[in-house]
Order: structure tokens, then C-alpha cells, then sequence
């Protein structure tokens, strides 16, 4: 009775009250800046291009990365010092926050957004987390550093491990994970992608040349090696900065992928995986992120070449366009639709804002060393 | 006469400290935090790349540590950095993560 009393009262209540329990606003249109050197967040208003908040005590941010909740008000934080952090936007406040291995790289949440996934260095493997509580619900060792941990739909993760090679796909849909090595992708993985429509899982090798790809809308993923000859006349320079497959492009039918330790945008065709054309760019890529709803795509690079970034036409392949917008450019993240770009200068302390289709500077944000930077839109995106 | 050549002989037995100005060694303080930091972990204590504290470094030689950093580990991701660094600057690089406690303070 007093329970139907309470739903009654709930439901009695005028929603500008309920509204202002959960701070009176929505957060489609807000985000998330990693500054990377003092353990804090920036909450930025997209909408208003503006900063309107910031969330501190998240330990070591260096190298962090993070995903949203289904109800985009919840972002889980991870960090190098292996902290994996819940922030409430709204509240502006670390809600849950444990520490979960000695050393760790990223992390990725499950398609229903139950399922908080954690990829470890040290010691290597990746931890599964309950979303709502940060309660550990699987430990699943590796024999070296885990790195590119994606979900895949169903419940399920896919990860590899940098010192053996080995690509593992976990289902976790039922009472106990179900973990099986899906192959061995080759010499010293770095990072991986899966592809927006969950159908291929790429592995960037860095001790070898090439690419390689688990098809896993099949039931049984064979390893198949791809530009594996990338390249092959000069020679490579030395790797200041692993590339970041997250966010890879997909454009035109294409891949277009980083040549590691070389200045370089190479184009893949997605169905045949053939080398189709490369692009000689400013330095080594580190993003190359495809501009929403358009053939663009915009590249970043590594130091000591990371004040530039350069845009290249998906179907000529040609430079469309070079901007200068400021000291250690490190990340770029598009509005969900394409209209701008939000671009992290480390070295400048601002997030500045750039319109896509005049690529001029629409605003600046201020921020401390900000690195990455993430719209609360990503909650709907697989493999984020 | 005799003390000058004490001096001498005092500067010839000390350990060669490298020669960095005041501004190339905020230069150099960034770059170890930021840069080496992608690796090694911002605060140094490890990422892909191995622990750089000075506890993790006990037993190194700063010369030995600063051929690695200008030529790198063949065979693994840490390159050579020496075609951004002099000699000094990588040997100036080595004692500074030898002798802090915690070098991105």
C-alpha cells in the first residue's frame, strides 16, 4: 500500500521537480574531455560550445579513454593506473570507482550496457564489470598486455593480446563466459577496430606489416592477413606514437588505415582487401577518423609532426585541406551528424572547434592538456 | 696553483653531467612526460612500454640508458629517438629520470 502511495505521489509530481533531482537537463548534446595530466574530465555542452563542468579524481588519466551508458548520463572512465571509474554527467561526480589492475589501456561496454569491460597491461587480460555496481562478473587472464578490446553484439567482447598475437572472442550472454581464441592475428597487435556494422574485426600489427581480419559474422573466424607489403620501397622511421585504430575510417568502400612508421594514409577496398591507394600526408597518422556523412576524412600525427591536421577525399585521395589549430593536436571527435569537428590541442590547453564544410575555427574551449574527446552519442555506436 | 689543479682533478673524477640550457630542459621535462609518457605511462610507472621510475631504473648507468633512448630497443616499439635529441639532451634525459623521485612533478 505505502508502495502504490509512493508510485501515486512519483507520478503526482510535477515533472519540473523530478527533472531538477537529475539536474534538469539532457545529455544528447553534452560530452566528455579527457585532461590527461591532471586526472580530470571537462563536461562540454556541444550545443552551447562551451565547458560547463569538470569531474576530478580519476587518478591517471595518461593514454585514458572512456564509454557511455545506454542513457547517456553515465560515462565509465578508464585509466593508465588501472582505475575504471563511473561518472554521473549530471551530477558531475565519480558515483563508483575501483581499481582494478596495476596497469590498463581501454575498455569497452556491452551492447545491452549491463557489461563494463576492461582491457589490462598489467597484469595482462581483460575484467568485466556489472555497469551498475563496478562488481567484478569475469577475470579472464591473457598470457601478455591486452589491447583493441571491442564489444561485439550479443554480449560479447573480442580482444587481442600485443606479446602472443592471439585474437580471443568472449561471449558473456550466459551464466558463465564462454572465452575462445578466434586465431592468432600475427606479430605484436596494437590496437584493433570492428567495423560499424560488427562484421569484421581488423588487428594492426606493429612487429610485422599488415592487417588482420576475423569475420565474425562467421561462426568459425579464420585469421586473413592484408597489406602485408605496405611500403615495401624506403625506409620505415622510427614510431613515435602507436597509431589508434579506434575510430579507423570507413569510407567509400574503403578502409583507410595508418602505415605504420611511415607518412603515409593507405586505402583498402573492404571487400576484397587489396591495397587500392596511398596517401603521402604531413607524418605518421595516428587518428584518421571519418567526417560523418560525408567522402572526408581527417587525420592527426604523431610527434614531433602533431600540429597539423589534414583532411583527404575518401575517392581521390587527394589532401583537400591542412590546418594548423594548434601545439600537439591529439584527438578529433565529429558532432554525431558531421556538421563540426572538436579537436584536443594538448600543448595549447583548448578544444577547438572547426566547421566541417568551411573548416574554419567556430570556437575554443579551455581545457588542461586535454587528449580525448567524447560525445555522449557514442553510448549508441557498436564497438565504442 | 696547486688548487686549481685539485679542481681539475675533482671535475675529471666527477660524473659527466650533460650540458642542457635552462630552456631546452623544460623542453626536455615536457617531452619525458608527455611524450615518453604515451608509453611509459604519464607518471612513468609503465604502459606498453616498461616502468621508467628511478626505483625501476636502480641499476641502470645513465650512459647506457641514454644509448637506448638515442638508438632504441631493435625488435620492440621503443624507437630512436635520435633524430630529435642530441647526445647531451638523451644523456641529460637518463639522469633526470635517475635522480627524480618522481619525474613529472
Amino acid at each position: 500500500m505505502k508502495c502504490a502511495l509512493a508510485a501515486l505521489m512519483m507520478f503526482c509530481l510535477p515533472f519540473g521537480v523530478m527533472a531538477q533531482t537529475t539536474g534538469g537537463m539532457a545529455t544528447g548534446d553534452l560530452g566528455l574531455v579527457i585532461e590527461r595530466a591532471s586526472g580530470s574530465l571537462v563536461v562540454i555542452d556541444r550545443s552551447d560550445r562551451a565547458a560547463i563542468g569538470r569531474i576530478e579524481g580519476l587518478g591517471d588519466l595518461s593514454h585514458a579513454s572512456l564509454t557511455y551508458g545506454p542513457d547517456e548520463r553515465f560515462a565509465y572512465v578508464f585509466g593508465r593506473d588501472g582505475g575504471l571509474s563511473k561518472v554521473d554527467i549530471l551530477e558531475r561526480k565519480v558515483v563508483a570507482r575501483t581499481i582494478q589492475a596495476g596497469n590498463s589501456i581501454g575498455g569497452a561496454i556491452s551492447d545491452d550496457g549491463r557489461l563494463i569491460a576492461v582491457s589490462n597491461y598489467e597484469p595482462g587480460g581483460i575484467k568485466v564489470f556489472d555497469a551498475d555496481t563496478l562488481e567484478l562478473v569475469a577475470d579472464i587472464p591473457a598470457a601478455g598486455k591486452t589491447v583493441g578490446l571491442v564489444d561485439v553484439p550479443g554480449r560479447r567482447f573480442a580482444w587481442a593480446v600485443w606479446n602472443t598475437g592471439e585474437v580471443f572472442l568472449g561471449d558473456f550472454s550466459g551464466a558463465k563466459p564462454v572465452v575462445r581464441m578466434i586465431g592468432n592475428a600475427g606479430a605484436n597487435p596494437f590496437d584493433a577496430v570492428l567495423t560499424d556494422d560488427a562484421h569484421t574485426f581488423l588487428v594492426g600489427l606493429f612487429g610485422e606489416k599488415g592487417v588482420t581480419a576475423f569475420d565474425l559474422w562467421s561462426d568459425a573466424p579464420e585469421p586473413q592477413k592484408f597489406l602485408t607489403d605496405y611500403g615495401k620501397t624506403g625506409e620505415d622511421m622510427p614510431v613515435y606514437k602507436m597509431p589508434h585504430l579506434q575510430s579507423w575510417a570507413f569510407t567509400e568502400g574503403q578502409y583507410a588505415l595508418p602505415a605504420v612508421g611511415r607518412h603515409e594514409v593507405l586505402w583498402v577496398d573492404r571487400e576484397t582487401q587489396a591495397q587500392v591507394a596511398s596517401t603521402p600526408v604531413h607524418g605518421q597518422p595516428v587518428f584518421i577518423i571519418a567526417q560523418p556523412a560525408s567522402p572526408f576524412v581527417w587525420v592527426n600525427f604523431a610527434t614531433p609532426l602533431n600540429d597539423v591536421v589534414q583532411v583527404i577525399d575518401s575517392r581521390s585521395h587527394q589532401v583537400v585541406a591542412t590546418l594548423n589549430p594548434g601545439k600537439a593536436i591529439l584527438h578529433m571527435e565529429f558532432a554525431p551528424r558531421g556538421a563540426e569537428v572538436w579537436i584536443s590541442s594538448r600543448d595549447d590547453n583548448q578544444v577547438l572547434i572547426y566547421d566541417t564544410r568551411t573548416r574554419m575555427k567556430l570556437a575554443e574551449v579551455p581545457a588542461a592538456a586535454p587528449s580525448g574527446i567524447f560525445f555522449t552519442a557514442r553510448a549508441h555506436q557498436t564497438g565504442l | 696553483m696547486p688548487s686549481a689543479f685539485l679542481l681539475m682533478l675533482v671535475l675529471s673524477c666527477a660524473p659527466a653531467m650533460a650540458d642542457v640550457p635552462p630552456e631546452r630542459a623544460v623542453a626536455l621535462k615536457h617531452m619525458v612526460t608527455q611524450d615518453c609518457g604515451s608509453c611509459h605511462g604519464l607518471t612513468l610507472k609503465g604502459g606498453l612500454g616498461r616502468p621508467l621510475t628511478a626505483e625501476a631504473l636502480a641499476h641502470a648507468e645513465p650512459d647506457g640508458l641514454a644509448t637506448i633512448i638515442l638508438d632504441g630497443i631493435p625488435g620492440t616499439a621503443m624507437p630512436p629517438w635520435r633524430p630529435l635529441l642530441t647526445d647531451d639532451e638523451a644523456l641529460w634525459i637518463a639522469q633526470y629520470l635517475l635522480k627524480a623521485k618522481d619525474p613529472t612533478q
